[in-house]
């Protein structure tokens, strides 16, 4: 038996998970309409690769990923493109971002896929085919796997399979390991094929027995060595990966470490479970385990075509009549959803539909006695209260030596704060800022050295130029002392200009009659009378000006 | 005694050429202040300041030339760095030189006759374009300078003011609505 660790802080909150754990995974019902949206992962938006009005099949990829860290979006089912436009997303800022609209035609007719055994294909096929499947990390933070599921510099020793699921309502991926824990065992090996990893420690909270016997029942057939499934104590925020990997494993990732370099890996189960359909099956992520819980009828989880709407979603489970407001995620790190008819992502594992009675509104926000509650529960183990107080100061410098980014804003400050102050929202506005300015900063920088190479490309070509005039103004020169020229008298001189223009006189004259105006040929009689009426005008004024001229 | 006055002599000559030595070989090149100053300074190059640039206009202040408050694109954060940076006081903006919204040139390819004008006005080179062929901005390095719209012949750059969308947007300071007490 493995021995666990700690991690300093945490909070325990009601975890409301029972309500959605009653019934297996249902699942959802096509929509009417999906709205997928081209930005579900970290890193660089997909570019869409469909026409409107262009009939896709299920599982065809509608968004090609740009750049290293990006991953594909597929059409959740067959049907027709019906809009690429700006739509609202499931964002904090509850701006619109750019969305394909799908209308399903009910056939879900797949396109063509093939699994392929992974021990038998390349890595960096099986990183492609990951790239390819949008496969990305489900546990909230959608980092694309294929780049996770790599590591050329350092010896990967423990691959950690986080199934620890700590924030309230939300049971998507304790239903998944219940029900499907072979295919994510499964995906786990996989992952750990990737990773050459020598073993696989999966943290699971105990307040899921069912999961833990599932997933140990999975593991006891043999099939898998070096594996473990460990049951951790039940304290938000456990499902964090540093805090999941210092309980499992005892080591500390330090401030701007990544796991990685101490030898650890950490995937969420359903990512494994989504790369093991991805490779074996050649199925890619065009579905998830989606919680609809909160005030609801029949709380549930739900197997959901990513795009669907959330209102057509929640219907499904019932919604009661006085929900004002959706929550996607949890209530401690969940986005309030700025419409109803958002589309789900790959990011969303629960939808809780609040209303006034489950989640009053907060109370007024009092000053900060600097009780250190905050610091207390910190599992960064950071000073909240000292970094509010800077955010609040908008001393950014002070907030970043108190290491603002090493805060993983997971809410225990402000979930055991007395005096009811949102200090998440401080935090991520003093990070919003800070990032900001070094953009700025940035930008400037880049300004600047384009300015100054300007700069100096200017003076090159005037000294260029300079150089050419020197040296065609010495050749000159020597030529002219090659031909020493006649002295000349100026009689003689005055006489050769005058040669000079006689030439150029009977050169023009020339030129003109070679060049006669080509417009005068085959003229109406009606377009000669009106140049000779010109012509004799321009007589006329030609006499009239001469005749002045004698006169003066 | 006298061996004393030599020794001390002896070190004052020695002290003297580390001294005079150091002087040459470690000798600062140009002005560091003016270089953090123009650290500061947002690099637009726009001449609002009534310079030919950022850096001049560091070279001003550095000197005592010229005012801090000068520099619109740097805002009056820009203002209190600088300040800060020279222990001077705080001067607020004059009249008509207030900050505007970040902005990016846009030039109208339609109109365009691909005259260099823009090309040769713009101060990071961020217009490309050739004679009698269409020109454009690469919006991500321009910095909004409006030098290019003077030389226009055809009027066809408009500055488009840069819209928050998804991947620029920042959290707000939270602000809540006082209520009254029951």
């Amino acid at each position: 038996m493995r021995s666990i660790f700690t991690f300093k802080g945490g909070v325990h909150p009601p975890t409301h998970k029972s309500e959605s754990t009653q019934s297996a995974i249902m699942q959802a019902a096509t929509p009417s309409k999906l709205v997928i949206p081209l930005h579900q992962h970290a890193g660089i938006r997909s570019k869409p690769i469909v026409q409107i009005g262009e009939r896709v099949l299920k599982g065809q990829i509608i968004g090609r990923p740009e750049g290293r860290l990006s991953a594909a979006v597929h059409a959740s089912s067959s049907g027709i493109v019906s809009a690429i436009d700006l739509q609202l997303v499931a964002h904090h800022s509850g701006l619109p971002d750019l969305c394909i609209t799908l209308i399903p035609d009910g056939k879900d007719e797949w396109i063509g896929h093939s699994g392929v055994d992974y021990k038998q294909t390349p890595h960096t096929e099986l990183r492609h085919l990951l790239r390819l499947a949008g496969v990305v990390g489900l546990g909230g933070a959608v980092f694309p796997s294929d780049i996770k599921a790599y590591s050329n510099k350092h010896k990967i020793k423990t691959m950690v399979l986080n199934g620890a699921e700590c924030e309230p309502y939300i049971t998507c991926d304790d239903m998944l390991m219940r029900e499907r824990a072979d295919d994510i065992l499964r995906g786990a090996e996989l992952l750990r094929e990737l990773l050459y990893a020598d073993e696989i420690i999966i943290g699971i909270e105990d307040n899921k027995p069912e999961a833990i016997a599932a997933m140990r029942q999975s593991l006891g057939n043999g099939k898998h060595q070096h594996m473990e499934v460990i049951s951790v104590p039940t304290v938000y925020p456990s499902g964090g990966a540093k805090q999941l990997i210092r309980i499992l494993t005892g080591i500390e990732v330090a401030a701007g470490v990544r796991s990685t370099e101490k030898g650890v890996q950490c995937f969420n189960v359903a990512t494994a479970y989504s790369a093991w359909r991805a490779i074996a099956h050649g199925e890619p992520l065009l579905s998830r385990i989606v919680t609809i819980t909160g005030n609801v009828e029949q709380a549930q989880n739900f197997d959901v075509l990513l795009g669907t709407p959330v209102d057509e979603l929640i219907a499904q489970a019932g919604l009661k009549p006085d929900t004002e407001r959706y929550i996607m995620g949890g209530p401690m790190m969940g986005v309030d959803l700025p419409s109803a008819s958002v589309g789900v992502t790959k990011a969303t594992n629960c939808i809780i539909a609040a209303s006034p009675v489950l989640f009053p509104p907060p109370p007024l926000e009092l000053p900060c006695i600097r009780c250190t509650r905050c610091a207390d529960v910190c599992p960064a183990e950071l000073q909240p209260q000292d970094l509010f107080w800077f955010a609040k100061a908008n001393n950014f410098g002070k907030a970043q030596d108190f290491h603002l980014f090493d805060c993983i804003e997971c809410g225990a400050c402000a979930y055991v704060c007395p005096s009811h102050i949102p200090l998440v929202q401080y935090y991520r506005y003093a990070k919003s800022e800070i990032s900001a300015r070094e953009q700025e900063s940035q930008a400037a920088e880049l300004a600047r050295e384009r300015h100054e190479y300007r700069q100096f490309r200017i003076e090159r070509e005037k000294l260029e130029k300079a150089e050419k005039l020197a040296q065609k103004e010495k050749a000159s020169q020597a030529t002219k002392v090659a031909t020493p020229t006649v002295p000349t008298t100026p009689d003689d001189e005055d006489a050769s200009i005058q040669r000079r223009i006689e030439a150029a006189l009977a050169r023009a004259k020339e030129q003109a009659a070679a060049n006669k105006p080509k417009n005068t040929e085959e003229l109406t009689p009606q377009q000669k009378a009106e140049i000779a009426e010109i012509d004799a005008r321009r007589a006329k004024a030609h006499e009239l000006v001469s005749s002045g001229e004698k006169a003066e | 005694m006298i061996t004393a006055l030599f020794v001390m002599i002896a070190i004052a000559l020695f002290l003297g050429a580390v001294l005079g030595y150091s002087a040459i070989k470690f000798k600062v090149q140009g002005n560091p202040l003016v270089d953090k100053i123009d650290a500061v300074l947002p690099q637009t190059q726009c001449g609002q300041c009534g310079y030919p640039g950022c850096k001049p206009y560091a070279t001003a202040i550095a000197a005592g030339e010229a005012e801090i408050n000068k520099c619109p694109p740097g805002g009056e954060e820009g203002i209190h760095k600088l300040a800060e940076l020279l222990g001077r006081e705080f001067v607020p903006f004059g009249e008509g030189a207030a900050p505007k919204a970040k902005s990016v040139a846009f030039i109208d390819e339609n109109t365009c006759i691909g005259c260099t004008l823009c090309i040769q006005a713009c101060p990071v080179d961020a217009i490309v374009g050739a004679a009698k062929q269409m020109h454009t901005v690469i919006a991500r390095e321009c910095t909004g300078c409006e030098l290019c719209l003077a030389p226009c012949p055809v009027d066809c750059i408009i500055m488009l003011p840069i819209q928050e969308n998804i991947t620029n947007w920042k959290w707000r300071y939270p602000v809540f609505n006082i209520q009254a007490a029951a």
